[in-house]
């Protein structure tokens, strides 16, 4: 445990990957002994508190690799950065937050918890979103919400190509500009009850915006049944 | 074609024969391409054009039932706190619930469970029916990710990355709106009653590099202590299996093109992949070239049926073989008891491949409660179970003829082919020469 | 399938650490492509002098400097340095005239890079080791690249490395797969375009050499490229005095771009620029579908 000391600061334990191993990180957390951890010098390490189960609270300053957070069921996260590839994918409860930028695939088939990204997320966030919340401060990448099957994807910012495509019931708040939406995904009214979910999520993340700058997307369900005439959306 | 016919000078066609015509026709009734499941029904190059090379004078058999011939293999050895230990080299591959019942899932586990032996889960999530009657259970990590969770990541025996299967190569999936019930949709978090489309690449990650650091965060979440298996569509076998390695596999799944699916495009079914028979000796030498033969294990599927074809896939080496459309035969499917039922639906026993359709007389490949209790998972187990015994039986039978005291001891030299295609592809001497069409590699 | 790392200094009191950068990046990619290594670094004045051409080969053949110094008559300070299998070729001539002389000197030794400024390396092993074998620390320059690769469908050779360098001063490096390469290798081959390996890569880098002999920039060969390739690439591209990162229409392929007034980077993982100095002040983003970024010294 060289690497790991009490911080009376936080009452957190440190653990310092420049010293300590994600592997060891890992097996710490999914046995935690503390409930609090720091993670310091991240610099972009691969799969940094995965597999989070149950309550445990994680700060990484710095920035983290692909799939961090991932399949987080429970568990706080907050990255003091930027993170890479498919940040808390597949996360089943719990909060990640990221103070910076995500890569792709931000919340991938997330099946519930709250993703928030403060910064920008690229392309795919949210891609076959399973029920997961996904608020993101600013913009997100063309192909977002890709197949989104539940949940809701929350962008402050403007929203790349083909947003939506081939959605299923996932609801989609965009604030800015969409660049253009995929097949089968269509401007929905944002009726009082989409305001008042919107101000829940915006409230959750910590965003102020007003939900009435926001617009809905969804899905025009029209690929739900195979058809012929629809084998260009294919 | 009848004798009818042909006594008056009538000739169909070679190139449109009757099935073309029928397709033809049905394509311009409908507007749609047929989507069917089952594997590919033309005939390739197959186990059945390789004969094993018995013991005679050169060499010694052992007696049958006496001397040892012994049939474990541990898979996952490479990376794994946990490898399984498997009684046979025959395992159950992939199908899914939603694509099977949940009796049919439920059978297959009861009946790989009495031999020993390992079961998959499919495109849909572990069911509790499968994990609770699973000795051994591989869960499937799929594009769609339906059902994914951690807490049954953890409860699985191994994990599958699903690349690809042997049927679509390079294809994603449509299960139709008929067998999404309300269960299947819970688990997959889709509406009821509509057609589900899978997709044919991972959403977040793409080609090996990424794939090596997937499968690192798998081992993360699970703590080291499960074999990742990577699984194939047979291809570019080669590339794809040195690749595979190369992401950190501890196991390589290879689907030949034979292997079945539970509703896929008839057109990529038929045209796309290459036979079991051309893969293995592809995914062998990609895993000797790494030194890793024997070490990364191979488990080989599409089309396997007898333990003939088991033992003949061992001698070229794979560690294991994985069953599917053999396994739901065993269940009863394609059964002549159900020939009148089959008829309704305008097909016959053995010809039935409408799995994606949810109406299968069987009740295997339906999610209709009605039918699917037709099958009763305790005698469905049985049946596997008793299934895989012959297999297993068969193969050592074959072994021991071979003179060898263990299933994986068959080695290429144990083999020649009947055909000048099957020698080329197997890597084999065409029977009575020392002929390998085809040269050094 | 490989990963890639760039860097494109604009400030000249970084040129001396060039190397030493380089080389962190590097490191912190060799996981993406174990198998083999390249680097490309454009300013080394140890191995290129000024007014000097420098000519790679995969040769690695004692008294090459003579040989080559007698295809060169009137020349004296031919100038060889080898490291692993590359060795690196020096001669105050034209780029043109001393791969003539190198191929003269060395019949069947695979020329690797031609220019003024560029030094390209190449070799098969890990990738860390390779750096220490290149001396890749001691390397000066304002811009430079490497990749590390995991095969896909061609050989683990040195020859199968990236960058491939095809045109003078010119680099290009690729992670993905090129899916209609063999017909666009065909028409290159059909207008006399001669290739060093069977790499879908080394096709991508024909092709923008080809254009940019046609008389298109960096920015225009890279469109035509997206226009004409199938397949999942994020490259990088670079030449005597340009920097360029594209990637394909689906941009599965990961790539990061970071900026600074003191220089531009590009890596296929963040983790690659996190020891850039000032790495916390710089514009941080990731480069859109087939929209080329491209950066002119």
């Amino acid at each position: 445990m060289a690497a790991v000391t009490g911080d009376s600061v936080t009452s957190a334990v440190a653990v310092d990957l420049a010293e300590t191993s994600v592997r060891w990180l890992n097996a710490e957390l999914h046995n935690p002994t503390a409930s609090r951890y720091r993670v310091l010098a991240p610099r972009g390490a691969h799969a940094i508190a995965a597999g989070l189960r149950g309550e445990v609270t994680v700060d990484v300053y710095g920035h983290a690799g692909y799939y961090c957070a991932g399949m987080n069921d429970g568990g706080t996260v907050t990255v003091h950065g930027s993170v890479g590839v498919g940040v808390a994918e597949n996360m089943m409860s719990g909060t990640v937050r990221v103070r910076g930028d995500a890569s792709q695939s931000a919340g991938a088939t997330g099946h519930g918890g709250l993703l928030v990204v403060e910064g920008n997320a690229s392309m795919r966030c949210g891609i076959s979103m399973k029920g997961i919340d996904i608020v993101v401060g600013g913009d997100v990448g063309a192909m977002s919400a890709f197949m989104a099957q539940a949940g809701r994807l929350v962008v402050c910012g403007d929203a790349g190509d083909g947003l939506g495509d081939s959605i299923y019931e996932a609801r989609l708040y965009v604030r800015g500009a969409v660049k253009t939406l995929g097949a089968d995904c269509v401007e929905k009214p944002l009726l009082p009850r989409h305001r008042e979910e919107l101000a829940g999520l915006l409230a959750a993340a910590g965003l102020d915006h007003d939900p009435a700058e926001f617009r809905r997307y969804g899905s025009a369900r029209t690929l739900y049944h195979f058809a012929a005439h629809n084998s260009a959306a294919y | 074609m009848t004798s009818e016919h042909s006594a008056f000078g009538l000739r169909p066609s070679a190139t449109f024969d009757a099935a073309t015509i029928a397709g033809i026709q049905r394509a311009a009734r409908t507007g749609v391409y047929h989507i069917r499941g089952g594997g590919a029904k033309r005939r390739v190059p197959h186990f059945d054009d390789l004969l094993l090379l018995g013991a005679g004078m050169s060499r010694y058999p052992l007696e049958g039932y006496r001397e040892r011939c012994d049939t474990d293999v541990v898979l996952g050895t490479r990376n794994a706190r946990f490898p399984l230990h498997l009684d046979i080299p025959v395992t159950i591959a992939g199908m899914s619930f939603g694509a099977l019942s949940a009796q049919a899932k439920e059978a297959l586990g009861r009946g790989a469970s009495e031999v020993g032996t390992s079961t998959t889960t499919g495109d849909g999530g572990m069911t509790r029916e499968e994990r609770g009657q699973s000795k051994h259970l591989v869960y499937q990590y799929l594009p769609s990710r339906y059902g994914m969770n951690p807490a049954d990541l953890r409860k699985a025996d191994a994990i599958e990355v699903v690349l690809g299967q042997g049927a679509k190569p390079g294809g994603g999936g449509m299960l139709l709106g008929q067998k999404i019930s309300d269960r299947v949709a819970t688990m997959r978090t889709l509406p009821p009653g509509i057609d589900q489309r899978s997709a044919c690449r991972h959403p977040d990650w793409t080609g090996p590099d990424d794939l090596a650091i997937k499968i690192l965060e798998l081992r993360e979440i699970t703590d080291w202590e499960k074999p990742v298996y990577v699984k194939v569509g047979a291809a570019r076998t080669y590339y794809d299996v040195k690749l595979a390695v190369a992401a950190g596999a501890d196991v390589v799944v290879v689907d030949g093109m034979q292997g079945g699916t539970a509703a896929t495009q008839e057109v990529f079914i038929e045209h796309v992949g290459i036979p079991v028979l051309a893969a293995i000796p592809q995914a062998v030498r990609a895993l000797r070239e790494l030194d890793v033969h024997r070490k990364v294990q191979l488990i080989v599927s599409g089309g396997v049926r007898t333990g003939a074809d088991v033992a003949k896939a061992l001698a070229l080496g794979a560690d294991a073989v994985a069953i599917g459309t053999a396994a739901l035969i065993a269940l009863g499917d394609n059964d002549p008891r159900h020939a009148a039922a089959y008829a309704d639906l305008g097909s016959a026993p053995g010809c039935y491949d409408d799995y994606q359709d949810g109406r299968d007389p069987a009740g295997i490949t339906t999610q209709d409660p009605e039918l699917a209790a037709r099958l009763d998972p305790v005698e469905g187990g049985r049946r596997v179970a008793n299934y895989l015994r012959v297999l297993t039986m068969e193969a050592q039978t074959l072994a021991r003829a071979c003179g060898k005291s263990h299933l994986l001891h068959l080695e290429p030299e144990d083999l020649v082919a009947l055909t000048v295609e099957a020698a080329a592809m197997a890597r084999v001497p065409l029977a009575g020469t020392s002929w390998v069409p085809g040269g050094e590699w | 399938m490989c990963g890639i790392v760039g860097l494109h200094l604009r400030d000249p009191k970084l040129f001396p650490r060039l190397g030493v950068l380089l080389e962190t990046m590097l490191c912190q990619v060799a996981e993406r492509g174990p198998d083999s290594a390249g680097v490309a670094v454009y300013g080394d004045r140890r191995r290129c002098p000024d007014g000097h051409a420098a000519v790679s080969v995969l040769d690695t053949r004692p008294g090459l400097a003579e040989a080559v110094g007698e295809q060169l008559p009137g020349v004296s300070d031919v100038l060889v340095t080898t490291a692993g299998d590359t060795s690196v070729v020096a001669a105050p001539v034209s780029p043109a005239e001393l791969v003539s002389a190198v191929r003269a000197a060395a019949p069947g030794a695979v020329v690797v890079s031609s220019g003024t400024d560029l030094t390209v390396y190449k070799g098969t092993g890990n990738p860390r080791e390779l750096a220490r074998t290149y001396d890749l620390a001691g390397a000066s320059g304002w811009q430079g690249l490497a990749h590390t690769r995991m095969a896909t469908e061609s050989a683990v050779t040195a020859q199968g490395c990236h960058p491939f360098s095809v045109g003078e001063d010119q680099c290009l490096v690729h992670n993905g797969s090129f899916a209609n390469h063999a017909t666009i290798r065909g028409q290159l081959r059909a207008l006399g375009v001669h290739f060093d390996s069977d790499n879908d890569s080394e096709v991508g880098a024909r092709f923008v050499a080809a254009r940019l002999a046609q008389g298109d920039d960096l920015d225009k060969a890279l469109r035509l490229l997206c226009e004409r390739f199938d397949g999942f690439y994020t490259l990088l591209a670079t030449t005597g005095d340009g920097f360029a990162v594209v990637r394909d229409a689906i941009a599965c392929k990961p790539a990061i771009i970071a900026e600074t007034e003191s220089w531009v980077a590009m890596a296929s993982e963040f983790r690659a620029l996190a020891g850039l100095p000032g790495v916390e002040g710089a514009r941080i983003y990731e480069p859109e579908p087939e929209r080329v970024y491209a950066w002119q010294r």
